[in-house]
C-alpha cells in the first residue's frame, strides 16, 4: 500500500509540472506584460512615466530576459509562496488568493459530500425498484441536472428568491459578518448560506453519480453470488447493502478523480453569478483586466487543487478495492 | 414494374441483407425518445439556418417605446363584436402606462387594439446568407407599423424571440464546428495511439489524462481572455471554437483509441493486414467505417457540452462579444438581478439551451444504445 502511495506521488509530481507550464503559458499569452500594462495605466491618468523605474520593475520581475528564465523565477518565487504583484490591487498576490481559496475548498468538498451523500441512497433505490415510479422521477430529474448549467439553475433560484421570496441569495457571508474575523458565529453564518451554492453546483455531478450507481448496481443485482445469498434467506436490505453496493461502490469512488476537475470548473461560474467570495470571481475580474500574475495563480492553483483530488481518488480507490494496489 | 417487397418479410426475418446501417437504423428507431429528440435537434438546425426568415423581426432593430415589452400571447380565434367568430390569429395590443412618481412603464393590455398576424407575410427586409434577399418572414403583422412581440423585448426594445432564433444560429453552429475539430484531433491521436500502441500510446494517454484532470473552465477562460480585444467578430468566433475544442478532444480520443485497440485484433482486420492492404487502407476502409457508429454517438453527446461552454463563457464576458448574437451573449442581459425581476422572459434563451442540450443527450443515447446493432439483438 505504502508503495503505490508513493509511487502515485511520484506520478503527481510530472502532472504538476506542467499544470504550472499551462499556467504560465496563459500568463505569457496576451500581449505585453505587466510593466507595459502598469505605464499605460499610468500614462492614461496622466502621472509621469519614470523609465528608469520601469526598467527597474522589468529587471526585478525578470520580465527583460528569455522567457525560460522568466518561467523558473516565476515558479521558483511560487514555490516559496510568492505569486508575484497584483497590478490591480497593488498588493502581492499571496495575500489576496488564500482567503478565498480556502473558501473555494470549503465550498467544492460540501459539494461532494453532498452529491456522494444524494446519490448514493437514490442511486440503489433506483436500481433495486427498477422502472419503479420512483425511479422513473429520479430519471427525469437526473436528466434535468445534467442538461441544466449550473449558472442557469443560479439565475433562476436568484429569481425565485427575489420574486417570491424578498430575499437575496447572492454571497455567502451576511453584511455584518463580510469583514468581521472569523467566529463561531461567523461560521455558522457561512453554513447557513452555503447550502445553496452547494445544492446549485451539486446537481450535474449527483445526477451523473445516481446514473453510474444504478447503473454499477443493476449490473451486480444479476449476478449468482446474490441469487445464492438470497436462496440462502439473508434478509433483503441486508444482502443488498452488504454485498452488491459494496461492490458498485468502487466505480463510485474514481469518480472523484473527475468529479472534483468539473466542481471546481462549475464553481467558477456559478460563484460569478451568486457573488460568492470565492476564487472564481477574483480569478475572472482579474483575467478581465489582465492582472496576469494573479490570474495565473488561481489557475495555478486550481489545478493543483484538482491534481490533488484525483490523486486522492486513486488512493483510496486502492483502499477499497486491494486488486489495484497490486498491479 | 417494380415489385414490391411485403415490409413484413423484412421486420420478421433481419438476415444477413441489412447492412449495419440498416440495422442501427433499426434499433434507433425503438427509442422513441431520441427520435423526437432528433427531430427538435433537426428543427433547431434548420431555425438556424434560416434565422432570418424565421425571425419576425431584424434582431438589432431597437425601439425606444417598446422597452421591456412583456410577451403577447397569440389568440387564434377572433371573436366579433356580435358573437361572430373567425380562424384570424392576432394579439393583444398594449399600451404603456407611466407611474408619475417613479417613472416607471408598465404596459397593459388594450382590449381594442388586436394585431392581426399574417404567415409569411412582409416585413422588415434582411439578406440572409448574404445572398438571398426578400422581405417576407415566417410570421409577421398584417399591418407593418405594428410591432408584437411574442417573447417581449429587451432593454433596448429589441425583439428577444428573434434575437434567440439568431441565437441559435451561432450557438448550434460553434456545437457543432468545435466538435468537428475536437473530432479531427480526437480521431488523429486516438488513432495513432490505439493502432501503434507502445510509446505513443503512453505519451498520448497522458496528455489526455493530464487535460482530463484540469479543471477545463479556469483554463477556456484563461485562453480566451488572451485573446487580442481588437479581433474582428468572426475571427473571434473560430478562437472560440479552436479554444473549446483544443480542451475538449479528449473523450473522443479515449473512444476512438478504445475501439482502435479492441478491433487491432479482430479476424477481418487481420485478414485485411495479411491480404497486404497498406495501413492506410487496413485504417480508413476496414477500421474507421466499423466504428463510425460510436463515433457518431459520442459526437452527439460531446456537442451538449460545447453549447454549455460556449453559452458560459459569453455569459461571463470571456467568449463571444456582442454584434454576435449567441445564447450566451442574451443571458448576459439577464445577469443582474434587477432586469429578470422587472423581465423574466430574458431567460428564453436559457430555455432554449436547455431544450437544446436535452435534445442532444437523448439523441446521443439513442445512438448509443443503437451502435451496437449486433449485440444489441441478444436483449
Amino acid at each position: 500500500m505504502i508503495t503505490y502511495v508513493i509511487r502515485r506521488l511520484i506520478w503527481a509530481i510530472p502532472f504538476l509540472f506542467a499544470a504550472s507550464l499551462v499556467a504560465f503559458a496563459l500568463i505569457t499569452l496576451p500581449p505585453g506584460d505587466y510593466v507595459t500594462t502598469m505605464a499605460q495605466t499610468l500614462a492614461e491618468s496622466g502621472d509621469q512615466v519614470d523609465q528608469a523605474r520601469l526598467a527597474a520593475l522589468r529587471a526585478r520581475y525578470g520580465l527583460d530576459q528569455p522567457l525560460i528564465v522568466q518561467y523558473f523565477m516565476w515558479i521558483g518565487g511560487v514555490l516559496q509562496g510568492d505569486f508575484g504583484m497584483s497590478f490591480e490591487w497593488n498588493q502581492p498576490v499571496a495575500d489576496l488568493i488564500w482567503e478565498r481559496l480556502g473558501l473555494s475548498f470549503i465550498l467544492e468538498f460540501s459539494t461532494l459530500i453532498f452529491a456522494w451523500g444524494v446519490a448514493l441512497p437514490i442511486g440503489v433505490y433506483s436500481a433495486v425498484r427498477k422502472y419503479s415510479v420512483g425511479d422513473y422521477v429520479a430519471s427525469v430529474l437526473g436528466f434535468l441536472g445534467l442538461a441544466l448549467p449550473n449558472f442557469l439553475i443560479a439565475l433562476v433560484l436568484m429569481y425565485i428568491a427575489v420574486v417570491h421570496f424578498g430575499t437575496d441569495v447572492t454571497g455567502l457571508f451576511s453584511p455584518q459578518y463580510r469583514d468581521a474575523p472569523w467566529s463561531w458565529a461567523k461560521f455558522t453564518n457561512l453554513l447557513a448560506h452555503l447550502w445553496i451554492p452547494v445544492i446549485i453546483l451539486g446537481t450535474s455531478t449527483t445526477a451523473s453519480l445516481i446514473r453510474i450507481m444504478r447503473a454499477n448496481l443493476l449490473d451486480e443485482l444479476s449476478k449468482p453470488y446474490v441469487v445464492t445469498a438470497r436462496a440462502k434467506g439473508l434478509s433483503e436490505w441486508k444482502l443488498i447493502l452488504k454485498y452488491p453496493v459494496r461492490l458498485a461502490l468502487n466505480p463510485f469512488v474514481s469518480t472523484i478523480g473527475w468529479a472534483f476537475p468539473q466542481l471546481i470548473s462549475g464553481a467558477v461560474i456559478t460563484a460569478y453569478v451568486l457573488s460568492l467570495p470565492t476564487a472564481g470571481p477574483l480569478m475572472l475580474q482579474a483575467l478581465l483586466a489582465q492582472d496576469m500574475y494573479l490570474a495565473g495563480a488561481f489557475i495555478l492553483l486550481l489545478c493543483c487543487f484538482s491534481i490533488v483530488g484525483m490523486l486522492i481518488s486513486d488512493i483510496l480507490l486502492a483502499l477499497v478495492d486491494p486488486r489495484i494496489r497490486f498491479r | 414494374m417494380n415489385t414490391l417487397v411485403d415490409p413484413r418479410a423484412i421486420a420478421m426475418n433481419p438476415d444477413a441483407q441489412a447492412s449495419q446501417w440498416k440495422l442501427t437504423w433499426r434499433a434507433f428507431r425503438k427509442h422513441k425518445l431520441a427520435l423526437a429528440s432528433l427531430v427538435i435537434v433537426v428543427l433547431f438546425y434548420l431555425i438556424g439556418a434560416f434565422a432570418e426568415f424565421v425571425a419576425p423581426f431584424d434582431p438589432e432593430s431597437t425601439s425606444s417605446r417598446n422597452i421591456y415589452h412583456p410577451p403577447q400571447g397569440i389568440h387564434l380565434i377572433d371573436w366579433g363584436e356580435d358573437g361572430s367568430w373567425a380562424i384570424r390569429p392576432y394579439v393583444q395590443g398594449m399600451t404603456i402606462k407611466r407611474d408619475p412618481i417613479s417613472l416607471s412603464a408598465t404596459y397593459e393590455p388594450d382590449p381594442n387594439r388586436k394585431i392581426y398576424l399574417s404567415l409569411f407575410g412582409q416585413g422588415q427586409p434582411y439578406t440572409m446568407w448574404g445572398l438571398i434577399q426578400s422581405d417576407r418572414h415566417l410570421l409577421t403583422s398584417a399591418d407593418l407599423d405594428e410591432a408584437f412581440f411574442l417573447l417581449g423585448t429587451d432593454r433596448l426594445g429589441r425583439d428577444v424571440l428573434s434575437r434567440t432564433i439568431h441565437g441559435a444560429r451561432i450557438s448550434m453552429s460553434i456545437g457543432l464546428m468545435g466538435v468537428t475539430l475536437s473530432l479531427l484531433i480526437g480521431v488523429f491521436l486516438g488513432g495513432v495511439s490505439g493502432y501503434y500502441g507502445g510509446t505513443i500510446d503512453m505519451v498520448v494517454q497522458r496528455v489526455v489524462e493530464l487535460i482530463l484532470s484540469l479543471p477545463t473552465i479556469p483554463i477556456w477562460l484563461g485562453l480566451s481572455a488572451a485573446l487580442p480585444q481588437d479581433w474582428s467578430p468572426l475571427t473571434r468566433y473560430f478562437a472560440i471554437t479552436v479554444i473549446l475544442s483544443l480542451v475538449g478532444w479528449t473523450e473522443l480520443a479515449r473512444v476512438v483509441r478504445g475501439r482502435f485497440l479492441s478491433l487491432r485484433m479482430e479476424d477481418f482486420v487481420i485478414a485485411a493486414r495479411l491480404d497486404g492492404g497498406s495501413q492506410g487502407r487496413v485504417i480508413f476502409r476496414h477500421m474507421l467505417p466499423s466504428m463510425a457508429s460510436h463515433i457518431i454517438a459520442s459526437v452527439t453527446l460531446a456537442i451538449p457540452a460545447m453549447i454549455i461552454a460556449e453559452t458560459a463563457l459569453s455569459f461571463i464576458g470571456l467568449g463571444l462579444t456582442p454584434p454576435i448574437i449567441s445564447w450566451g451573449v442574451l443571458l448576459k442581459e439577464a445577469q443582474n438581478i434587477r432586469s429578470i425581476a422587472q423581465a423574466p422572459w430574458l431567460f428564453a434563451p436559457g430555455v432554449a439551451v436547455c431544450i437544446a442540450v436535452l435534445a442532444f443527450n437523448f439523441l446521443g443515447d439513442g445512438l448509443r444504445d443503437a451502435a451496437d446493432p449486433y449485440t444489441n439483438e441478444r436483449h
